[in-house]
């Protein structure tokens, strides 16, 4: 039951990763994070002082600006948004600055789909770059099932019919966010939470080292 | 011998007052401690559900759905529009999600409430993922005429699981809805024909009566709450509020999953407790289809 794919992948196989990060000098952590063709630049600012409306001053609050290649801001952006926000907030450790917020803003370069992944990875690898306290790290893959029923990773936007996106934690491998398009069924979608479990542990052994490697070389930007 | 008693109860009752207020998430895990929660439900039970096919007269479909005290009305507008170029023989369905400020303290009038576009957008993904609507169906003339669906769901009291009783809001005035007669005048175009020119019949109907949409699969969903090792389902906007890790599980009838939506949150979900959210949804998408066939069996009385 092996799918050929157009760009000569296998199933499992994602597509070539890139990542860079302080290529922005005015924001205090910023990051480049490309899969394939699909590219999302993330920035970091902050703390900041005060709280928005509605959000508690007792802990930090993160706000997360979502900006699109083209058009503007509608409801899929504003899902995003608050699905970043809700990630983010889960990962930092949001005692050590009160009544403080910390922007992310999120700028899409280009898009080939598995989008909201690309994202949170930048996201992440952002705050690390700014050096916001975290609890753990946040990995974010994207799982495709096809007509025939076999399970792709890192799909291309042409192969984006029915995909799963589920961000995990390298360290527990729980299951942090999960979004879904399309219906499958209870099974398949186990199945893609395995497969999508294991490509993050590759992508965690990535940004592991990516990270470690910078850290060392130049101190945090926001100290 | 009367007055000591009552002066007990009034501070007792003070007492447990404060305790909820001043520290909430106590008070919330010692019910849970003992598998209850403060309204008396039990951790997987969901609260009393009613539908109400009809509210709206000058609607083509309406349904008003009440949760425990959340309360959603939708209404769905017919209206013979173009199709697009890329599916000319496809009618359109176009779903919005409002938050006036009657529903909850935190909106305010003016700007759109945050949940609004996320609704919005989870709504329309799951009616279009599940395939409900065959879009073809709404067609009238190909490349010319075809209906738009406008599905208009109002939340009049946002007391938590607002996407559960949305998308059974959505689910149930769309199956009360009769699209109406429509027939092509001389100049060759599309005209509703109302019910007062109906006797004349000089113009030829397109379709010959007032009709149902078939639908196919129909999605339920459940909202849980996870916290250390419990699952609440069916939350109130207070638990919402406390304890902040919400999954979204969408079954429709034949056994799919159409969604399952975990946006963040602090706890973690293994493999095991996405099995339970499974298996409480599978059990609920049965109540619910009763629900909304009971509704639909006392209109055909009426």
């Amino acid at each position: 039951m092996e799918t050929d794919r157009p760009d000569g992948r296998t199933p499992n196989q994602l597509r070539p990763l890139a990542y860079s990060c302080s290529i922005l000098h005015r924001a205090h952590g910023s990051a480049s994070w490309a899969q394939g063709e699909t590219k999302v630049l993330a920035a970091v600012y902050g703390p900041k002082a005060g709280t928005k409306k509605n959000e508690n001053p007792e802990k930090a609050s993160i706000e997360v600006i979502w900006k699109p290649k083209t058009g503007q801001i509608g409801k899929m952006e504003k899902e995003y948004e608050m699905i970043l926000k809700r990630t983010l907030e889960s990962i930092c450790i949001r005692t050590i600055y009160p009544n403080t917020t910390t922007s992310v803003i999120v700028q899409v370069v280009h898009d080939d789909g598995a989008l909201l992944p690309c994202a949170i990875n930048a996201a992440c690898a952002a705050l690390v770059d700014a050096g916001i306290p975290l609890k753990h790290l946040a990995v974010a893959i994207c799982c495709s099932v096809t007509d025939s029923g076999c399970i792709i990773l890192d799909p291309t936007k042409d192969e984006e019919e029915r995909s799963l996106q589920v961000g995990s934690e390298p360290m527990e491998n729980g299951i942090m966010t999960s979004v879904t398009q399309g219906a499958m069924s209870v099974n398949d979608y186990l199945h893609c939470l395995e497969r999508g479990r294991a490509a993050c542990a590759s992508l965690s052994e990535f940004v592991r080292k990516n990270i470690g490697t910078k850290s060392t070389s130049e101190p945090s930007k926001a100290g | 011998m009367g007055l000591p008693n009552v002066s007990e109860d009034l501070s007792s009752e003070m007492e447990v007052d404060a305790f909820r207020r001043l520290f909430p998430l106590r008070y919330f895990e010692r019910h849970l401690a003992e598998s209850i929660r403060p309204d008396g439900r039990p951790l997987g039970k969901a609260r009393e559900t009613s539908i109400f096919l009809g509210a709206v007269a000058s609607a083509n479909g309406s349904a008003l759905v009440k949760i425990g005290s959340t309360t959603i009305l939708t209404a769905i507008k017919m209206e013979v529009m173009t199709p697009s170029l890329e599916s000319p023989d496809e009618g359109c369905l176009a779903i919005d999600f409002h938050m006036p400020p009657i529903c909850s303290p935190i909106v305010r009038p003016g700007r759109p409430a945050e949940a609004s576009p996320v609704v919005s957008k989870q709504l329309s993904d799951t009616i279009s993922s599940s395939k409900m609507i065959d879009l073809k169906e709404l067609s009238l003339v190909s490349g010319k005429a075809a209906w738009m669906a406008y599905l208009d769901i109002y939340c009049l009291d946002a007391d938590g699981a607002l996407f559960d009783a949305a998308l059974l809001s959505a689910v149930a005035s769309l199956s009360h809805l009769q699209i109406p007669v429509v027939a092509m005048n001389d100049d060759g175009k599309i005209v509703l024909v109302s019910e007062e020119d109906g006797q004349k019949r000089e113009q030829e109907p397109v379709n010959k009566e007032k009709r149902k949409l078939t639908l196919r699969s129909i999605p339920f969903s459940l909202t849980c709450i996870l916290h250390k090792n419990y699952i609440l389902a069916d939350p109130t906007a207070e638990e919402e509020s406390i304890m902040e890790t919400h999954v979204t599980v969408v079954l429709d009838t034949s056994g799919q999953l159409i969604s399952l939506y975990k946006p963040g949150g602090p706890v973690l979900a293994y493999t095991s407790a996405i099995q339970d959210c499974a298996a409480l949804t599978r059990q609920r998408v049965k109540e619910l289809k009763s629900f909304l066939d009971k509704a639909n069996s006392a209109m055909e009385v009426e």
